[in-house]
């Protein structure tokens, strides 16, 4: 093998027909899910393979945007909810989880070892696995008519209590991720400003805070992430059309009712939900990545 | 610490030198006050409840506590007692399938990761940018989206997949009722011919498949951030020496990289372990529980059965089981944290 000269033109031929082959395998079934969003025919399901469908057209999408699937919500009424469930959790439990973080991180007290100890092991358990208790304890919070006897309010059935059940798993998650980031952070800079005399909250604020930027956002978006693909705990809790989100509504596109939903709206929905996120995530992914591999390595 | 009170300099002293534990604790008390109340304390009820005939009927305000049951819970559940109410329940089934699923996934990920880095960091390769741009995409989509993609796919009609494999066949006179296949509802194992015995339904392979798309590209740019901080001196010595390409892989690629990919691969088991979204958006845990993991067994039988009571204690099993994972996990990235030349 020779390193300073290219390669041997038959050996970039091999490796190219290769690395071809791992992109058409990557591109196949995103080509297929925009190819089938274009699909102007209406047809229920596609009969052939085709890269661009003829008369393509965007029909599909501003079907999906007036209304989804059978319930009286539209596309953008799913995406606010999404969207204030994700970007409530997220924001709420990163603005939380920094201050503990820095805690965990630059300090050393009695009981932290113990105190990290009980982060990581509710960190362990998934979400679904604290679903029952949540669901039986949020339920019980609710309003009555005293006249009606009729519930005028479950924290349960809304937003509001799905988002609680969200930042129940998000908060300990976000405080290891910036734990895991702050820990990184060389400690130079404090203890000269600690010599100076600066107090705790200073070197947080003026110092800390700054450094930790790019880890607050990645973690933010991690955290956005999880909540803007979050389905099972909306699934279980929330009954009212009015709260419904994309994550469900995609579930009901494909789920075990929808054989009457053509598959060009199913297409043109998932490729919805898929690209906000996508987007951030191609924008951002030096930083994204490097954050994923921190917050699981460390 | 024992302070003199009576002394007003003792105890401004005292109060100087814990400026910075006071601080500590002060800046733990949002998150741990949040916790206690949405995190603990639903987890330690979660305890409770699993003692409990928990059910619907306990739901409602002012309605009878829930019974005392005991252990009944965990017994239903490890006996398999649970199937009575629960359809195609069987712990041990489920158990199984969640360690095989993980255990043939996590492999398959790594090797192809590594192998896909190695050809990407080739010294000349045309394309380097192009490449590395598409194979980001699958980290990039939501797992819940891809899932229902390629669920879509496998359907034995008109999905991508079918539609392939028929207009392949169709070159070498292969009729297409042969790719007619019911991914998701067939129960009878296929390859019967290859893997004699082997248990897994078609379902398994779809979402094996699937996975495989889905999991790779977080190992190849684990590897190859390993690969890139690999001195290349290495592999001009080795080739000076006559080292082979598959040795210099061998004695040079794979010892120095082992120690970003150990980690690597322990976090990529306890995410698979506990695939909830793909798996309940993919195969549903059909056909027949069959691709039923521990969490979407969990999950249904909240959602489906109600059985409040059940599902915590199925919870607390789940807990044990991921306790002991994690630990397992823990102690072999520690074991080869490092590595020495």
């Amino acid at each position: 093998m020779t390193f300073e000269k290219g390669l041997p033109f038959w050996k970039q031929l091999v490796l190219q027909a290769l690395a071809l082959l791992v992109a058409f395998t990557v591109l196949f079934p995103i080509l297929w899910i925009i190819s089938m969003s274009l699909d102007p025919r209406n047809l229920s399901r596609p009969t052939e393979l085709n890269l661009i469908p003829p008369g393509a057209s965007f029909d599909a999408y501003l079907k999906v945007m007036d209304k989804p699937t059978a319930n009286p919500v539209t596309f953008t009424e799913l995406a606010l909810n999404q969207l204030k469930l994700a970007g409530g959790v997220s924001v709420f439990a990163v603005a939380v989880a920094i201050l503990a973080a820095y805690s965990f991180s630059r300090f050393d007290f009695r009981g932290r070892r113990s105190l990290m100890l009980t982060v990581i092991t509710v960190l362990m358990l998934p979400s679904i696995a604290s679903i029952a208790p949540l669901f039986v304890l949020l339920n019980r919070a609710s309003l009555t008519d005293p006249e009606t006897g009729r519930i005028i309010f479950n924290l349960r059935n809304s937003l509001w209590g799905v988002g609680l059940a969200l930042t129940s798993g998000q908060l300990p998650f976000a405080i290891w991720n910036l734990k895991g980031y702050l820990d990184t952070i060389p400690r130079e800079l404090e203890e000269a400003a600690r010599i100076d005399g600066a107090s705790p909250n200073q070197l947080f604020f003026l110092i800390i805070l700054p450094l930790a930027t790019p880890a607050i956002a990645v973690t933010a978006f991690l955290s956005f992430l999880s909540g803007w693909t979050e389905f099972a705990i909306s699934w279980q809790f929330l009954n009212q059309p009015k709260d419904f989100t994309l994550a469900m509504s995609l579930y009901n596109m494909t789920g075990p009712f929808s054989s009457d939903v053509p598959w060009s709206r199913f297409a043109a929905m998932a490729l919805l939900v898929a690209a906000p996120v996508a987007v951030v995530y191609l924008l951002a992914q030096r930083w994204i990545v490097s954050g994923l591999t921190i917050g699981s390595v460390k | 610490m024992a302070i003199d009170t009576s002394n007003p300099g003792d105890f401004t002293k005292w109060w100087m030198r814990t400026t910075y534990t006071r601080a500590a604790y002060l800046y733990l008390v949002p998150s741990f006050v949040i916790m206690s109340v949405i995190t603990f304390y639903p987890l330690l009820y979660q305890v409770w409840m699993s003692f409990t005939s928990y059910d619907i009927t306990n739901l409602r305000i002012n309605s009878d506590p829930p019974e005392w049951v005991g252990l009944k819970n965990y017994l239903d559940i490890l006996s398999g007692a649970l199937s009575a109410k629960v359809t195609n329940f069987d712990f041990v089934r489920i158990l199984s399938f969640n360690l095989i699923w993980t255990f043939t996934n996590v492999p398959i990920h790594v090797v192809t990761g590594v192998l896909i880095a190695v050809l990407l960091n080739t010294k000349g390769l045309w394309f380097k940018g192009v490449y590395r741009a598409i194979y980001i995409l699958p980290i990039v989509l939501p797992t819940l989206v891809i899932a229902t993609i390629w669920r879509n796919m496998f359907d034995q009609t008109n999905g991508a997949i079918t539609l392939g494999m028929i207009s392949l066949g169709g070159v070498f006179n292969i009729p297409p009722e042969i790719f007619r296949i019911r991914w998701f509802e067939s129960l009878d194992p296929p390859f019967e011919w290859f893997l004699p015995g082997q248990p897994m339904p078609w379902s398994f392979y779809a979402m094996l498949i699937a996975n495989i798309w889905l999991g790779w590209p977080f190992m190849t740019i684990v590897a190859t951030g390993a690969l890139q901080s690999i001195p290349s001196d290495l592999y001009e010595a080795a080739s000076i020496d006559g080292a082979s390409g598959v040795q210099q892989f061998l004695n040079i690629t794979v010892p120095l990289i082992r120690p970003a990919m150990v980690p690597a691969a322990m976090y990529g088991i306890i995410t698979t372990f506990n695939l909830f979204n793909f798996i309940y958006m993919m195969s549903r845990g059909g056909p027949l529980g069959q691709t039923e993991i521990l969490v979407t067994q969990a999950f249904k039988i909240v959602n489906a059965q109600q059985l409040y009571g059940v599902a915590a204690a199925f919870s607390v099993l789940i807990f044990f089981i991921l306790l002991g994972l994690t630990l397992l996990t823990n102690v072999i990235t520690k074991g080869t944290e490092r590595y020495d030349i």
